[in-house]
């Protein structure tokens, strides 16, 4: 008996039970579509954290005033130091240093705002031009801050989406004129809305020159933070090395741990965040090791009852001259026809379900390879193996026994 | 010349701790071409016995020479060709693959003795009409009557032309006018040169044969000449 023909007579004796081998197959592919749909859906919401921790900006360096913890030592509040200035700013910008493009000093605080009757308590944010750059902000009409309005104080003003309909209840009101703390301030731009809520919200706020937010609104002469963009992904640590180093000089302090600022890079976020995501990941895994656990003793299950039931044949076949090995290889074949045939359904119905779910609740569409490996690994050799095994064991026994099995 | 020679066989099951002897010193011999009956009561070790000629079982002690072969020193592989090519079997229960053809029952012997396609699937079709179910051939078993089952069973044994064939009551499960027509056969079968071997309980089955071996608790009781089985 050639090879050709017992892949014949695997494929006969599988079509002889339609019932038998739709449910053993049902078993593989839920087992295995299970699993590659699960990882798959876990890592998208990782991909879309990921996302929109990389939007806040590119490359993002920032550095606030208020010294690091010390053993034995208070921290300050954030922000509540003083330690900042435009001009350690523009030291940073003049040093001119490859791993940073963009410098953008920047004070923030919460202040009332008014237009006509209406008024609303926003975040006043002051603001030099670098800040679109590094904060990723683009125009819907007019124009951002610019070097002129910094250097000449003027009272000019960029409000975000929000802002303009909680004040003119919508349309373009560039050219009008707000107060904040009763100055009044001409608008010259509106920035696209980023869509961030609650205390990020990015669209919520008023940009004015920094040095009309010091001297004319706020009355300070320390900034509240410098945000700076790495020239790449790759410098960011070079980034926090040269201005770190720069402003460590500038302060006098010659040990670094004692440093009156602190920086948070974009990278510290991402792998907080990674580490959020990633114990959602193992998570999931462990959900896709139960599932796999689950399909696999169904694999198991089914195919033991199906090859157990047919010890009777086996008996038979033994009886008219089939030597154990081939016994043993048409139900090897047959399993292994079963698992190919119910991992590649699994497989499409793992991968149609991922992306209906994700398009359903938004997540971007990503397919794991490394899921579909696994589930077709471990599933596919649980089908093979409980199918050769209990069929291994069915030839040992003698043809009588196998025959009169029941 | 003798076909078959038995020689102090001995059968013992080990159930537990309980051994049971199924077969006590048996000897005895066929000569080729012999219809042979061999009658007993249930549990009197026949179908044991039948197992062992058969290369289905091995005896736990003595010799079993088939065609000059002694048949108990073979290895498993060796005893799957002897089942193949020298012996054909009828079983009581026919034991055809269920959801299968006819067709398809009678030529799966040839298919692990690697005879094409094409030929196997002819000389079925030839055994399939000596039998008188030329017009079943592409019947599935559940669509057979128990006469009908075991006249396939008997082209399946016959499809690798074995000088022996061995049938554990073949009429167990079938009608008497179809037993009748079933005994016909395999005395047709003893005429073309076979070696005919049948178990059963029933003496109206066995009368058909030469000669009676009859067994009682695993041992020969006596044995009968009868005759009848060349008369015919």
């Amino acid at each position: 008996m050639d090879f050709q023909e017992l892949l014949a007579s695997s494929f006969e004796a599988l079509l002889l039970n339609k019932v038998r081998t739709a449910l053993a197959g049902l078993g593989i592919v839920i087992g295995i579509g299970a699993v590659i749909a699960l990882v798959s859906l876990g890592q998208a919401t990782q991909a879309s954290v990921q996302n929109s921790i990389q939007g806040l900006g590119a490359n993002l360096v920032t550095v606030s005033p208020g010294s690091q913890q010390t053993a034995g030592g208070v921290q300050g509040g954030f922000g509540s130091s003083q330690t900042l200035t435009l001009d350690d700013a523009t030291a940073i910008t003049a040093a001119k240093f490859a791993s940073i493009s963009q410098v953008s000093p920047e004070v923030s605080r919460r202040g009332q705002v008014t237009a006509g009757r209406n008024n609303t308590n926003i975040s006043i944010t002051g603001a030099t031009p670098a800040y679109t750059e590094v904060h990723n902000v683009t125009m819907s009409s007019g124009t951002f801050i610019t070097d002129q309005d910094v250097s000449s104080t003027r009272d000019v003003a960029v409000i975000g989406p929000t802002v303009v309909t909680t004040l003119f209840g919508g349309g373009d009101p560039t050219g009008q004129v707000i107060r904040i703390n009763k100055i009044p301030f001409t608008i010259i731009g509106i920035t696209v809305s980023k869509g961030g809520t609650g205390f990020a919200n990015q669209d919520n706020i008023v940009f004015i020159p920094i040095t009309t937010a010091q001297k004319t609104v706020f009355g300070i002469d320390y900034v509240n933070s410098i945000a700076m963009s790495a020239s790449s992904a790759n410098s960011i640590i070079q980034a926090e090395n040269d201005s770190g180093y720069l402003l460590l000089q500038r302060h006098k302090i010659s040990n670094p741990t004692q440093a009156d600022f602190s920086m948070v890079s974009q990278s510290d976020i991402i792998s907080a965040a990674s580490s959020v995501t990633g114990t959602f990941t193992a998570l999931l895994a462990g959900i896709a090791a139960i599932s796999l656990l689950v399909g696999g003793i169904g694999i198991m299950n089914i195919m033991l009852v199906t090859v157990i039931e047919r010890t009777r044949e086996i008996g038979l076949r033994k009886a008219l001259g089939a030597k154990d090995n081939l016994v043993v290889t048409q139900f090897l074949i047959e399993s292994i026809i079963l698992t190919i045939g119910g991992g590649l359904t699994g497989m499409v119905l793992g991968i149609t379900l991922s992306y209906v779910i994700s398009v359903f609740i938004g997540l971007p569409f990503t397919i794991s390879i490394f899921a579909i490996i696994l589930a077709i690994g471990v599933s596919g050799g649980i089908g093979i193996l409980f199918g050769w095994y209990p069929a291994k064991k069915a030839a040992d026994l003698s043809p009588i026994e196998a025959l009169r099995y029941e | 010349m003798d076909q078959i020679s038995i020689s102090h066989v001995r059968k013992v099951y080990n159930t537990g701790d309980v051994e049971t002897v199924a077969l006590d010193n048996i000897s005895f011999s066929i000569k080729k071409g012999e219809f042979v009956a061999i009658v007993g009561p249930s549990g009197s070790g026949k179908s044991t016995l039948m197992h062992i000629l058969g290369a289905l079982d091995t005896p736990t002690s003595g010799t079993y020479i088939l065609d000059g072969q002694d048949v108990s020193k073979l290895s498993k592989d060796q005893l799957a060709d002897i089942r193949n090519k020298n012996i054909g079997f009828v079983f009581q229960a026919f034991n055809l693959l269920p959801r299968t053809t006819a067709l398809k029952n009678v030529a799966l012997p040839m298919t692990y003795a690697g005879v094409p396609k094409d030929e196997r699937n002819k000389k079925a079709e030839q055994l399939l009409k000596d039998v008188g179910l030329g017009d079943r051939m592409n019947h599935t078993s559940s669509q057979l009557s128990g006469g009908q089952m075991q006249r396939v069973a008997i082209a399946r044994a016959l499809s690798m032309n074995p000088a022996i064939i061995l049938a554990d009551e073949p009429t167990g499960n079938i009608s008497t006018v179809q037993a009748e027509e079933i005994m016909k056969i395999f005395q047709d079968l003893q005429k073309q040169g076979h070696t005919i071997v049948i178990i059963t309980h029933e003496p109206s089955i066995a009368v058909y044969a030469q000669r009676t071996i009859y067994i009682k608790d695993g041992k020969i009781e006596k044995e009968v000449k009868n005759g009848k089985g060349t008369k015919n």
